[in-house]
């Protein structure tokens, strides 16, 4: 049995060491979970805001399903990414199993529910205030979901913020895409799973402790970013 | 010029319930239009009747262009005023970027436009932080940058003290002077005296009675009216 202060001490040398592996590693959760993100808030907040402006006629339903569909098990999306992908799948020919961009379309797939749903609400309450605003002043769809964005683009960096947290911490999905494969597709969750299996647990630990590390430095980063615009001044 | 205007018989529902009309109006094309009448008498309602943002059920509104171009040379300040979560420039300047001005120009008109309406010392403070004096200039500001022809303002000193309602008055009396068709509503029968060049007196949804404002409060000619003017309650 191995104690958590093992786990701490091995993160503290192989973040000191500078070990390349780690950082490898580190560096590909990184890319395939913040290019998942990007993707992803560029289809979730026009989605939203689209559903926020526009009366019609299965708003509702496809509300009520993003809804539900933010509790997407990752394992499902991951299988279902993985047969689309499949040399004999339909999405075969493009040869993407087992690549981080296979990672990465799982990812999109299971952040975009959460991201539109957290940000639809947001914009839904502004839409609400601005309303009859926008509509005397004769403002085109494509110029309401437009401000709308722009002026809850808080409210929307934390719906980014969930997106990412659950992107980052995510393994059952990329790990049926992706394959676990060393200097390919291995990721901190990948690693940490591998590395329990095999026993090394403080290994795993570390790596855990690493991943903590790096989610924590990248919501402080954003929202940082976010607070560079203070309250009470634009 | 979109005026004259003709009301026909004009009225707005909701949830079946009659909200204003059947209202029947002329209104020519110069001067300040002012409404007035109790709390729910349908000021609110006929101006958006008007501006065509609430929903016509019967009757007719003929403007002299098509409503959605009407609306183009229109502004509606709303009795709460509206602030966009922008600073007060990029509120004022809104309006002007809608309709695609280059964005350095319409800052400039927009700082412009805040200095006239006295908030040139806070061009950059968020608008919702503002007061409510405040962010009724503001409101204005973005009413007036587009040169509208016609500018509805709904109540637009309720609320305010003594020295925000003068300052506000004298901007659209400045406006009005510039040849801008003011259309208003107030429970402010002093500010309907200085303001207004013809008067709609609404009860209960109806135009009760309608006429240039000297006649109309010198010899109103329904009971209602002069009861409303006495400060008498009037269902
Ligand atoms: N959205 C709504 N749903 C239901 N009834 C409404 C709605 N808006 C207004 N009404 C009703 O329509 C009537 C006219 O309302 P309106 O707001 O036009 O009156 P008003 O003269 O502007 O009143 P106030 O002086 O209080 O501003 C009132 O009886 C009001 O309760
Ligand atoms: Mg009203």
């Amino acid at each position: 049995m191995v104690d958590l202060w093992d786990g701490l001490t091995q993160a503290f040398w192989l973040v000191l060491t500078g070990d390349p592996e780690l950082a490898e590693i580190a560096l590909r959760s990184l890319y395939v979970t913040l290019t998942a993100l990007a993707i992803a808030c560029v289809i979730a907040f026009p989605l939203a805001a689209f559903l926020a402006v526009r009366r019609f006629r299965f708003r509702r339903l496809i509300i009520a399903i993003l809804n539900a569909l933010m509790g997407l098990p990752p394992v499902v999306v991951g299988l279902i990414v993985y047969v689309l992908l499949s040399r004999s799948g339909p999405l075969g020919v493009l040869g993407l199993l087992f690549t981080p961009t296979a990672m990465i379309i799982a990812q999109v797939i299971i952040i975009v529910p959460l991201i539109a749903s957290i940000a639809h609400q947001s914009l839904r309450d502004l839409w609400q205030e601005y309303h009859d605003l926008l509509i005397s002043m004769n403002v085109s769809q494509r110029q309401k979901m437009r401000t709308l964005i722009w002026d809850a683009r808080r409210a929307l960096l934390t719906a980014a913020l969930a997106g990412f947290g659950r992107g980052i911490g995510e393994v059952g999905a990329i790990m049926i895409v992706g394959g676990n494969i060393d200097n390919v597709t291995r990721v901190l969750t990948t690693a940490i799973a591998l590395e329990t299996g095999k026993g090394a647990f403080a290994l795993a630990l570390a790596l855990g402790f690493v991943l903590i590390a790096l989610t924590i430095a990248i919501n402080l980063t954003i929202h940082w970013l976010g607070q560079t615009e203070r309250e009470g001044r634009w | 010029m979109v005026f004259p205007l003709q009301v026909t018989g004009a009225e707005t529902r909701r949830r079946g319930k009659v909200l204003v009309g059947p209202v029947s109006l002329h209104l020519a094309g110069v001067g300040a239009t002012v409404v007035i009448g109790p709390n729910g008498s349908g000021k609110t309602s006929l101006l958006g009747l008007l501006h065509g943002t609430a929903r016509l059920h019967a009757g007719t509104i003929a403007w002299q262009l098509p409503m959605d171009q009407a609306r183009a040379v229109q502004s509606f300040v709303f009795q709460r005023p509206v602030m966009l979560r922008r600073s007060v420039v990029d509120n004022i300047a809104y309006p002007l970027l809608i309709r695609g001005l280059p964005k350095a120009k319409a800052m400039a008109q927009a700082l412009d436009w805040a200095k006239r309406v006295g908030l040139g010392d806070m061009p950059y403070r968020a608008a919702p932080s503002l007061s409510g004096g405040e962010q009724q200039k503001l409101a204005l500001a973005r009413a007036f940058i587009t040169a509208p022809q016609v500018v509805f303002l709904d109540e637009p000193c309720a609320s305010l003290d003594g020295r925000a309602t003068a300052e506000i008055e004298a901007i659209l009396q400045d406006q009005k002077a510039q040849g801008t068709r003011l259309v208003m509503s107030t429970h402010d029968m002093g500010q309907a005296r200085r303001l207004a060049d013809e008067i709609v007196f609404l009860r209960g949804g109806q135009v009760h009675e309608t006429g240039p404002a000297a006649q109309f409060f010198d010899a109103p000619q329904t009971d209602a009216a002069r009861a409303f003017l006495n400060g008498d309650i009037v269902e």
